[in-house]
Formats: C-alpha cells, structure tokens, sequence
C-alpha cells in the first residue's frame, strides 16, 4: 500500500542541525556577539578578573535559577526565592553569632528553607492555592521574619572561621569554590531532569496535569516535592553567600526573584509548564550578567541597567512566542 | 402569500482548507414558524448556524433578513439583526453569577457606563423563572449541566431577537426542564419569533415543529411541512448514502470468539448512568452509539476507575476487578483514550518518545531511578512503525504532529502497555479521512491480535462500518442492541432517539422516559 511506503521510520537529523534549532545555541551566540561588541568597546571586558568576576556574580544566582526552571517545569512558580536565601542567610548567621558552629547552623538554615518549601507546598496541593499567590505571600511573610530575627540590623559575621569562609571566598587550583558547586549543582539537575523517571514526571505533570492524572502519575505529590526542591536550593544559596560576603542582611535578596524568573523564561522556561532547560535557564542568567556588566563597564548609569534588563526580557520572550507562532500554523 | 421570509440564505458554500462543509445550500426560514433542521452529525447544520450568527464567514452565497441581503460580520452584528443563536456546548464564564452571564449580551449593547445590579438580578429572575427556578444569584460554576444549558437559554431569551437558533438544546435536559423548554418556545412562537430548531430526537420535532429540513454531506436536501411527513421519512432522507468501502472487513463468523474478555454488570454511578450490563468478546469491535450527552463517556469512564460507580462490578476474563482508579484500571489491562484528545491525551510539548512511555515508566526505570532512554527510544520506534506516525523524529514534540498522527501517538501510548481491553472515545474526531481510514485499519488489527475494542462514536459511518456489534445508549441506559445483521443508520437512529414505531411518534419521548 502506498501509505506504508510514505512511512518515513525516523529521519535522521544531522546532529549539527538539531544544535542550530536549539535556543540554547541563539543564547550562546547572542552572548558571544554581545562579548565580541564589549571587548572592543571596553579594554577591561575581555580581561581574566572581570570573566571570573561574572562568572561569580551569577554562580550563586545560579543555583537558585536551577530550583526555579524545574518549578516552572512543574506550571509553578515562586515569588519567595528571595526572601528565603536571605531566611536561610540571617538564620544560620544568628545561630552561629548565639555560639552554633557555622556548619551546623548553614545546615539549619538549608533545612529550615526546606520547611519554608513545605509549608507552600501544602498551601498548594492540599488547600488548592496557585503558587503564585501562594509564594507571594510567602515573600512577605519572610522578608519579615529576617527582619524580626535580626530585629532589622545587619549581622557582621567577621568572626567565620576562616574554613567557612573558603567555600564562598576560597579556590581550588585558582577557582573559586562557589564556581564548582555551582557547576556541580548544574550538571547534576540537567542530568537528573533528561534522565531519571521522577523528573521526567515533572515534565508530564507540567504538560499537561489532567492527562498525568490520567495517566497515574501522583501529580501533587510532584507539585509538593518541587517546590520543596526549589526553597532548598535557595537556602544553600543563601548559605554561600553568608560565607562569601561574611555578612547577613536583612534586606539582601529584595527583588531577586524576578532576575531568577527572568532568566529562567529567556532560557526556554514556560510560565505554562511543561517546558525549559537548565542549560538554558543557566545562559539566561549569564546573558543577563553580561549585560549588567556591560553596562557598568561602559559607565551607563545604574538607573538604566533595570529599564534595559526589562527591555532584554520583553524582546527574548517576543521572539520565542512568534518563531512557535509561526512553526505552529 | 407574498410576505418576505424573516430569513433567507441563498446557495452558501464554506469550505475549511479543502473540505466543504456546505456546498450551495439553500434555507429559508418563514415569520412565526419553528422550523427544525436535522442531519448527522457533519451535514452542516452546525456550520450554517454559526454563520447565521456571525461566528464564520460564507465563501459564497448571500443572507438576506426581511429580505435585504446583509453581511453577518460579527456576532455583535448577527445580535443587533436580531439573530440570537443558543450554542450546542456551552460558553459561560463559570465564575460570573447566573444574571450576569444572561445580561453579558445585553450589557456589551448598554449605553450606560454603570452596572444596576439589582434592577439585574430583578429582571433575569423573571426571566429564568420562565424556565426553571434556578437562584441568578448563584455562580453558574455551582451549577449542574442541564442548568447551566437552561442559562445558555435565558442568555439568548434576554435578547429581544426576532430568530432564535436552538442547537440541541435538550441534549443535557431532564424531561421536566425539557417540557418547560418547549412550552416557552411555542409561548416565543405566539409572540411572533421565528425559530430554527435543531434536534436529532424526532419525537420532540414531529410534537413541536411545523416544517422541517434536512441537510447531507454540506447539502440541503427537503424541505417540508411536518404534516406531510413521517419520521421515517426524515431518517430516510438524513442517512440516504451508501456505506463506502472505506472500512476493514468486519469479522468473520467463523472468526468469532466466545470468550468473554471483559464483562459489565449493572453498572450505575447514581447520575448519568443507569444499570447498564454488557459482554465484550476476544476479538471484537463493539460500537457505543447513541446521541451526545447520552451517557456513552460515562460509561467508558465508570468502567476504568475515572468516575465513581454506585452499584455494578467489572470483570476480566471472568474475574472480577477492583478498579478504584485509573491505575487499577491500566494494572488490570483495560486503557481507555478520552475524547478530548488535546485536554487528556497527550503532552503536546513533549517528545513522541516521552509521550508513548508515560504509562510504562516503571518497566523503563532502572535500579537507580533512571530511565533507560534506550529502552525508551526503542519502545517508541517499535510503536511508531507499527502505527505508521507520520514524524521527523521520535525526539520531536508531538505538536509538531498532524491531528491523526497525534491520535496515533495517543494509541500508541496505550498499546505500550499491552492491555487486553481498549475503550476509545471518538477515535477519529477532527482527524482527516485518510488518517481515519489508517486508524480503522489499526484497529481492526488489534482486534485481531485478540484485544477487546470498544469505540465510542458520533459518526453514524464509523459505527457501521467498524464495529462487529453496536450497542445504542440512550439516558443513560442501554436502548438496544445490533449486530452484523439489523444494523443500520436508521436503527440507530431510532434508538438513539426513542422512536420505535412510526406511529409512537407524538408520545415518543414521554413513553421511553416512563
């Protein structure tokens, strides 16, 4: 019969060819042209300090992106990611100040953000709130719980053994630490996310929940597990950043959580669910440093750099929204 | 009697892409009469309606209301001709009050910047207590189907439109709210409104309609005086069309098995579905006809764990099963695939590869939690050729695939887990007639291999020409059944509709409901 001649098997597709539909490769080349641009416009662009001085801004942001781009996979999202690197910051910062030794009181910290992630994901599968007004009040509840730990003082931590200090000041063979857990922390997730079976239903329950539930998949377990996931990387977060500052804020992290949402959509990340990539959501939060540190290299005024930000997010998410318009049609 | 008809289509054709859903068709409809309009499903009732009503646009042909053409642009302009259509499904927004939905129409047409809530409520009571008492105060979210398609009808009422389009407007009504229906719709009639009615259910036309038209294949074929006709002609002239040769040969009778493989017993769930007992053979295709909103989903439904039953049991082979759930169900080899294809089937972002194993993932997962992509890809490839899916790669997501390649995909991930019973809910819904012969074939396959197939189906033609044996559902319960023998368009449509003997017709409806 004709039809069973017409059955193509599988094409094959040329591997460089599936890399050039990719939108991971348009990040890298946007942010490569973006770098070629900067290296003649300023002559300390393209010096070994100000890569890795990049590289570290956006690593322990980074970490926080990975918990992100999973919980949007999953149709959630969480406004809270600010405020809980800064919870699990002051927390283990005041246990260590009442005599706690700082790694017990980081682990404390990292815990309690995992009970932060817990208590949301009650709110959303068991009493039936969205995460976005679930993880929005979250925020606010505890931006002001920090406050009422450090009755809204900064804390100075000077006093950190200079062990503790090493995993967010120190280096290994010249890279800093907080460079390698974060790139632990990437290549562990995408490995977990493209491989084991309990991401893959993170996927299944983002797709399309109703057919997950048909399917049988337990998809507010999924949803409660998730958003455990994501408080907890934005608790080890907020450790790293107690060790490598030797200081906790009250105020530190305001605002943050947009920067991570932001990067996590222009890497591929769906508000919708069912889609996006660590590796994207990680050149989306590099396209965004890169940026920044642009625009401070060539004295643009710090007022500008949000409006510009924006701007960068608004033009990423048109272009991805029309190429799938017009593939779909 | 040279009075204007109210309205008038003149030879309109439609076609979507390359189907033409009307081809130079014909209508007129006359001052004060109720005029009912039948055909199976795709004749193109639905189609001409929503033209009436601003929804598509004519490729060809004109619309003329008292006589002067007019251009139907938009449903605004359909409602400010006084064209008021009371759609089969229904589009209300769940979390406005009941009073609010009804006056969404009228509130756009308003001057007044301010909304008077309580003059509102006043005046949508009165006109809901017309037809039931139903609360306007109430979220239409809180309320059962048949209410919120009686809303629909108070929504279209709070139109003074001189037409009025009911589209099936009984498919979700008890009798009682039915009866009330009708009443309002003779008291719309007295007031001078004329009224197209479109119904599958004879007995409500030949009570309540004084002319009646038939479409075919996009086609208007008669019109006439309801007086003058039988119900059986009005069957006669809706099937009229050869079965073609489209479909699988059936099988055989010496193919036929007496095994029972999956068996159900008195199933009701207390609501929609009401003891409904029957035995599916190794090896054959059973067909489930009857009109929408029937009880045939629920039926499929009730049987895998989906909905709650109240009484009736299941079984397999002669065992019994305890299906609480839809996993019990797929444990026990019984899969069904919904109709809603795009809403419970598939995961369009996703991979083809990753949609056919999601029911299969604990055979795929490794001792460390893992899936084995190969194992993955491989069960993929091996259904993807078996079906034939059209596609550029097993990696591609399943949005990049044609209506009938995604249903494919949707079997497919059925079959991964070889289940002994399928039910499938419209199969080939919004599919094209190559893809659907595909599937057909398919089908015929796996009931070969020994696999039970239940098909769910609107489409007279498919039931027909697929199944080995059909059961009509009709409220809920079995209205009949028929094999290779008496089967035939016109039997399944007069079960479906309640019309057993051409001269039952005025009580038709009111009898098979006692």
């Amino acid at each position: 019969m004709a039809v069973d001649t017409m059955v193509a098997t599988e094409r094959q597709v040329p591997a460089w060819k599936r890399i050039g539909t990719m939108r991971e490769a348009g990040l890298i080349a946007i942010i490569l042209a973006l770098g070629l641009v900067m290296s003649f416009a300023s002559p300390h662009f393209l010096t070994f300090g100000n890569m890795r001085a990049m590289l570290m801004s956006f690593s322990v942001e980074g970490i926080v992106v990975v918990g992100m781009t999973i919980l949007l996979i999953v149709g959630g999202i969480d406004l809270a990611v600010g405020s809980v690197v800064c919870f699990a910051m002051v927390l283990a910062g005041s246990l260590f100040l009442a005599g706690v030794d700082p790694w017990t009181a980081s682990l404390v910290g990292i815990l309690a953000s995992s009970m932060i992630g817990m208590i949301m994901g009650f709110f959303v599968t068991v009493v039936g709130l969205n995460h976005f007004i679930t993880s929005l009040a979250a925020m606010v509840i505890v931006r002001g719980l920090c406050l009422v730990i450090t009755k809204g003082t900064p804390l100075s931590l000077f006093t950190l053994p200079a062990s503790f200090k090493a995993v967010g000041q120190g280096t290994f063979h010249g890279v800093p630490y907080v460079i390698l857990i974060f790139v632990a922390v990437v290549i562990l997730f995408d490995f977990l996310l493209r491989r084991a079976t309990a991401f893959r239903k993170v996927f299944y329950t983002g797709s399309n929940e109703k057919a997950a539930l048909y399917s049988g998949i337990k998809t507010k377990q999924v949803k409660f597990w998730v958003t455990v996931l994501c408080s907890t990387l934005a608790g080890v977060a907020g450790v790293i950043y107690m060790s490598r500052f030797g200081a906790a804020t009250p105020t530190f992290g305001v605002g943050m959580e947009l920067n991570i949402i932001a990067a996590a959509v222009i890497g591929g990340a769906s508000l919708n669910g069912g889609s996006g990539t660590i590796l994207g959501a990680i050149l989306g939060i590099a396209l965004l440093s890169v940026v920044t540190s642009s625009l401070i290299l060539l004295d643009v005024s710090v007022y500008w750099q949000d409006m510009i930000k924006g701007c960068i997010l608004l033009a990423a998410v048109s272009i991805d929204h029309l190429l799938h318009k017009r593939k779909a049609v | 009697m040279a009075a204007e008809p109210v309205l008038e289509v003149r030879r309109v054709t439609k076609h979507f892409g390359a189907v033409k859903a009307l081809t130079e068709v014909d209508f007129r409809l006359e001052r004060g009469e109720i005029h009912a309009l039948c055909g199976e499903n795709g004749a193109g009732k639905s189609t001409l309606m929503n033209i009436l009503a601003g929804v598509l646009q004519p490729n060809d042909g004109e619309v003329l209301v008292d006589g002067a053409p007019v251009k139907v642009g938009s449903p605004a302009i359909a409602q400010m001709l006084g064209i008021g259509l009371v759609h089969q499904e229904i589009a209300l927004c769940p979390d406005a009050t009941v009073a609010e939905n009804m006056f969404m129409a009228a509130t756009n047409r308003r001057r007044s910047p301010l909304m008077n809530y309580g003059a509102l409520e006043r005046e949508a009571q009165m006109v809901m207590n017309r037809l039931a008492p139903i609360d306007v105060r109430r979220k239409v979210a809180d309320l059962a189907i048949s209410s919120q398609q009686l809303v629909e009808i108070a929504k279209a009422l709070t139109l003074d439109c001189r037409v009025l389009i009911l589209d099936e407007p009984t498919a979700a009504l008890t009798e009682a709210e039915a009866q009330a229906l009708f009443g309002i719709i003779r008291d719309l009639k007295a007031a001078g409104i004329s009224i197209i009615y479109i119904s599958h259910r004879m007995a409500e036309i030949f009570s309540l309609c004084d002319r009646v038209t038939v479409f075919r294949d996009g086609r208007h074929v008669v019109t006439e005086k309801i007086a003058d006709v039988t119900p059986d002609d009005v069957v006669r002239r809706m099937v009229g069309r050869e079965i073609s040769q489209l479909y699988p040969a059936k099988q055989a009778p010496e193919a036929r098995s007496d095994e029972t493989i999956l068996s159900v017993r008195n199933l009701s769930d207390g609501d929609r579905i009401d003891t409904v007992s029957f035995d599916l053979k190794r090896g054959e295709i059973l067909g489930l006809g009857g009109l929408i909103g029937s009880g045939r989903t629920e039926i499929a439904e009730a049987i895998c764990g989906l909905r709650a039953r109240s009484k009736g049991e299941v079984a397999l082979r002669g065992k019994v099963q305890r299906i609480a759930n839809y996993r019990d169900a797929v444990n026990a080899g019984i899969v069904y695939l919904s109709e809603d294809r795009k809403g419970s089937g598939v995961f369009v972002e996703l991979s083809i590869a990753q949609n056919i194993s999601v029911l299969d993932l604990k055979t795929l997962t490794g001792p460390l939690g893992l899936l084995n992509s190969k194992a993955e890809a491989d069960l993929a490839r091996d259904f993807v050729r078996r079906l034939g899916v059209r596609m550029g790669g097993i990696d591609m997501p399943v949005s990049s695939l044609s209506g009938g390649n995604q249903q494919k995909v949707a079997i497919a991930k059925q079959l991964a887990v070889r289940p002994q019973v399928i039910l499938m809910d419209e199969p080939t819904r919004g599919i094209d007639v190559g893809a659907k012969s595909e599937i057909h074939r398919l089908l015929r396959e796996l009931a070969e291999t020994g696999i039970g197939i239940v098909v769910i189906s609107s489409e007279l033609p498919e039931l027909l020409g697929l199944c080995d044996r059909v059961l009509v559902v009709r409220e809920g319960a079995i209205a009949g059944e028929l094999d290779d023998t008496d089967m035939s368009e016109e039997a399944v449509i007069r079960l479906a509709s309640g019309v057993t003997q051409t001269d039952q017709i005025a009580t038709g409806r009111t009898a098979n409901v006692a």
